[in-house]
C-alpha cells in the first residue's frame, strides 16, 4: 500500500499495464518527454521508451486517427486528450470510429482505445478547460464512460479500462488530482468498469453521484445528519456508462426517496438517465419523485463566479430537504 | 530590396505518365517491370473491373445493390495502385474504392452485402488486410499513420495506403493524417484520386493550391502527380512509393483521373455540373482501357478474345456473387446488439432479452 493522489494512482495503473503488455502504448500532446500537463505520465517515456510513451503532434484528430489505425493493427492505446474542451476535433475518430469498429466489422475488428482526459470545475481553468461533456458519449452506443472519484477506484478502473476490449472514455477530474489521497495497493488489481460503490450507508434518502461530486455530497451528507438527524446513503457511480442500475434499485428499495447530482449542466446528462432508470425499474418503491442538484443550463462559468455555478453541498442539502419534504 | 530567397515557391510539376492516351511508350526510364502474364493480368482486371462496374450500376437501379459509387473512367487508379501492393499492405479505402477491397482479397459478395446495408459485408477476413470503407471523408486518412505505425512498431516490411478524392484533401484530417506520417517517418501512402470534382465541386474550386501533390511539402512528405489514367504510371508511382515508405518516407500521391458515372447511385445528375465536351473527351480519348488496350495489341498480348473473356467473366462474377449475397440470412435486433460489446453489459443484455421475446407488446 502506498498514500497516492489521483494522478500518481492514474500513472501507477497506466505503468502496471505498459510493464504487463508491450501492445500498450500511450501517446498524446506533451505526455512523452515533459510527462504531460500535469505531470501524469512523467517519467514513463523513460521507463518505457520512445516507441512507448510519446509525444504527438498538436492534432487530435490526428491523436485519434493514430489510435483508432494501432488498434486496426492490435495495439492497445491510450491516448490522452489534453484537456476536455478538445475532445470535439478527436469526436470523429471518438464517436464515428472507435465506437463502432466493433459493430460496422460483425467483431471482425476492435477499437480497445483508452481515450483519457482531464476535466472537471473548480479550479477555475481557462475556458473549454473543464467542462463536463460526459453526457455525450451516454448517447455514444459503444463506448464506456470511467470517473473514478478516489486514487483507489482511479488506479483500478484505469487497468480495468487498458484491458478492456472496447473503448473507453476515461475522464479524471482536475480538482481531484491532487485534492485527496488515499491508499492504494502496489502492482496489479482492478476495479470493475459498470459497478457502483455505496460510499455511505444511510436509510432516509440516495444521493447518487460521481466525480468530484461525490466529495460535495459527503460533506452534505454529514451536514443533513447534523441539521436533521436524517441518515443519507450515497453512491459513487463511478462508471457512468453503463450505468449500475441495480446497486441504485438496491438502494431506493431501502431509503425510498433519491436525488441525483451532477457537475454538468442539468439538461439531459448521467443524472437524466440515471432518473430515467429509476422510472422504469422502481417507481413503485418512491416517495418521492427523484430530484436533480446539477449546474445552470448556461455554458461553463466564468472563473469569478465558477463557485456558485458548481453544486454546493448547500443546494445538495436542499435537493435533499425537498425530497424528504415531499 | 534584397535579393534574399525568403518566399516558398512550387516549381510546376507534369503528371508521369509513360504512355500516351493512344498506347505509346512516352516514358522508357519509369516501365514498371512487369511480366507479359502480369501485363495482361493488369487489363484482365481492368475489363473485368468495367463489367462489374456496369452490371453493379444496373443491380444499383433495380434495388438488389444499396449505396453505390461507380467506378468506370478510374480503373487505372485504383487497380493499378493495387496491383502494386503487397497482399499484406493495408488498404484503408473510401467508399469508392471497392475495386481496390475485392482485388485485395475481400470477397466480393461481402462487398455487396456491405452496399446492401448487411453487417457481414463488414466481416472482414482474418488475412484480408483492408478497412472498412469509410464514409467520412478524411477519417481513414488519420487512421493510415496508425496503421502504419502498427505495421512498424510490428516489424512488418509493409505499407498502409490509404485513398480519398480531389475533395478529400481540403479536409482537416488530410493534411493530419500526412503530417503525423512525415513526423513519425511512417510507411504509409496517401493516393489521392483527383477525378475533377467532389460530387458536384469542380477540382478549381477545392483549393487554391496548383497541384494536390503540392500539398504534401507543407507535411514534410514525397509528392508526386500521375497521370492516373494510365495504369502503368500509377504501378511505377506506387512501387516507387513503396519503397520510400519501407525507408519511412511517406508519399502522397495524386492521380488525375475522371469518373464517367455519377457520383452515387442516389440521384447525382452529372450533367448539371460538367459538359458533354469534357465528358466525351475523358471517356473517348482518354479512357484508361483504351490507352492500355492499345499498349497491349502493339504488343500482341491483347485481343478481342481475351476482351470478351475478361468483361464476360466480371458479369458472370458479379451474377454469381449478388445471388450469394442475397442468400445471406437476414440479420436480427438481438444479433446487433450482441455485437456493441465485447461482453454486453446489463442494459444491453436486458434489450437482448426484450428483442428476442419479440420486443414492443
Amino acid at each position: 500500500m502506498a498514500n497516492m493522489t489521483m494522478i500518481q494512482a492514474i500513472q501507477d495503473g497506466m505503468r502496471v499495464e505498459l510493464a504487463r503488455d508491450p501492445k500498450v502504448l500511450l501517446f498524446g500532446e506533451d505526455v512523452g518527454h515533459v510527462g504531460g500537463v500535469f505531470r501524469a505520465t512523467e517519467g514513463l517515456q523513460k521507463e518505457f521508451g520512445e516507441h512507448r510513451v510519446f509525444d504527438t503532434p498538436l492534432a487530435e484528430s490526428g491523436i485519434g486517427g493514430l489510435a483508432t489505425g494501432l488498434a486496426l493493427q492490435g495495439f492497445r492505446p491510450i491516448a490522452e486528450i489534453q484537456f476536455i474542451g478538445f475532445v470535439f476535433e478527436i469526436m470523429d475518430q471518438i464517436v464515428s470510429q472507435a465506437a463502432r469498429m466493433r459493430y460496422r466489422s460483425g467483431g471482425a475488428y476492435q477499437a480497445p482505445i483508452v481515450f483519457r482526459t482531464p476535466f472537471g470545475g473548480g479550479v477555475k481553468a481557462a475556458e473549454l478547460h473543464t467542462d463536463s461533456l460526459e453526457g455525450l458519449f451516454l448517447q455514444t452506443p459503444g463506448i464506456k464512460v470511467v470517473i473514478p472519484s478516489n486514487p483507489y477506484d482511479a488506479k483500478g478502473l484505469m487497468i480495468s479500462a487498458i484491458r478492456d476490449n472496447d473503448p473507453v472514455f476515461f475522464m479524471e477530474h482536475l480538482k481531484l488530482y491532487r485534492s485527496i489521497k488515499g491508499e492504494v495497493p502496489e502492482g496489479e488489481y482492478t476495479v470493475p468498469i459498470g459497478k457502483a460503490n455505496v460510499v455511505r450507508e444511510g436509510k432516509h434518502a440516495t444521493i447518487i453521484t460521481y466525480g468530484a461530486m461525490v466529495h460535495t455530497s459527503l460533506i452534505a451528507a454529514e451536514e443533513i445528519e447534523k441539521s436533521r438527524g436524517v441518515s443519507v446513503e450515497v453512491i459513487d457511480l463511478r462508471t457512468i456508462s453503463p450505468i449500475d442500475i441495480d446497486t441504485i434499485v438496491e438502494s431506493i428499495k431501502k431509503t425510498n426517496r433519491a436525488i441525483v447530482v451532477q457537475e454538468a449542466q442539468k439538461t439531459a446528462g448521467a443524472a437524466a438517465e440515471v432518473i430515467a432508470q429509476i422510472n422504469e425499474k422502481a417507481i413503485l418503491h418512491l416517495e418521492a419523485p427523484v430530484l436533480r442538484v446539477a449546474a445552470p443550463d448556461t455554458v461553463f462559468a466564468f472563473g469569478q463566479i465558477e463557485d456558485e455555478w458548481l453544486p454546493t453541498p448547500q443546494r445538495i442539502v436542499d435537493g435533499l430537504n425537498q425530497v424528504l419534504d415531499f | 530590396m534584397s535579393n534574399q530567397n525568403y518566399e516558398v515557391k512550387i516549381d510546376s510539376i507534369e503528371p508521369l505518365q509513360v504512355l500516351s492516351p493512344s498506347g505509346e511508350i512516352v516514358n522508357e526510364a519509369m516501365l514498371p517491370k512487369l511480366s507479359d502474364e502480369e501485363l495482361k493480368e493488369l487489363m484482365r482486371r481492368m475489363v473485368f473491373t468495367r463489367a462489374w462496374d456496369k452490371r453493379a450500376v444496373s443491380l444499383a437501379r433495380q434495388g438488389r445493390l444499396g449505396f453505390y459509387a461507380p467506378v468506370s473512367g478510374q480503373e487505372a487508379s485504383m487497380i493499378g495502385s493495387e496491383y502494386a501492393l503487397d497482399k499484406e499492405d493495408f488498404i484503408l479505402p473510401g467508399y469508392r474504392d471497392m475495386p481496390q477491397l475485392v482485388w485485395h482479397g475481400l470477397p466480393m459478395y461481402q462487398a455487396f452485402l456491405y452496399s446492401r446495408g448487411h453487417q457481414h459485408g463488414g466481416q472482414v477476413p482474418a488475412d484480408v488486410h483492408v478497412a472498412l470503407p469509410q464514409i467520412i471523408i478524411g477519417a481513414q486518412i488519420v487512421q493510415a499513420s496508425g496503421v502504419a505505425m502498427g505495421l512498424k512498431l510490428n516489424g512488418k516490411k509493409n505499407v498502409a495506403i490509404t485513398y480519398t478524392g480531389d475533395g478529400g484533401s481540403s479536409q482537416g484530417d488530410f493534411y493530419e493524417g500526412m503530417n503525423f506520417a512525415g513526423a513519425f517517418q511512417l510507411p504509409a501512402i496517401f493516393f489521392v484520386q483527383n477525378n475533377q470534382y467532389a460530387i458536384s465541386t469542380p477540382r478549381s474550386k477545392q483549393t487554391a493550391a496548383a497541384t494536390i501533390a503540392q500539398k504534401a511539402v507543407a507535411a514534410g512528405i514525397r509528392g508526386v502527380q500521375v497521370d492516373g489514367n494510365d495504369v502503368l504510371a500509377v504501378v511505377a508511382a506506387v512501387r516507387e512509393a513503396r519503397e520510400h515508405a519501407l525507408e519511412g518516407r511517406p508519399t502522397l500521391i495524386e492521380a488525375i483521373t475522371y469518373r464517367f458515372g455519377p457520383h452515387s447511385m442516389s440521384g447525382d445528375d452529372p450533367s448539371k455540373y460538367r459538359t458533354k465536351e469534357e465528358q466525351t473527351e475523358w471517356e473517348q480519348i482518354r479512357d484508361p482501357l483504351v490507352r492500355f488496350r492499345n499498349y497491349l495489341q502493339a504488343k500482341g498480348l491483347w485481343n478481342e478474345e481475351l476482351e470478351n473473356q475478361a468483361a464476360e467473366e466480371g458479369k458472370e462474377t458479379v451474377n454469381a456473387e449478388i445471388k450469394r449475397a442475397e442468400t445471406v440470412d437476414k440479420m436480427t435486433i438481438p444479433g446487433l446488439l450482441e455485437s456493441m460489446f465485447e461482453v454486453p453489459p446489463v442494459h444491453i443484455r436486458e434489450q437482448i432479452e426484450f428483442y428476442s421475446a419479440g420486443g414492443e407488446k
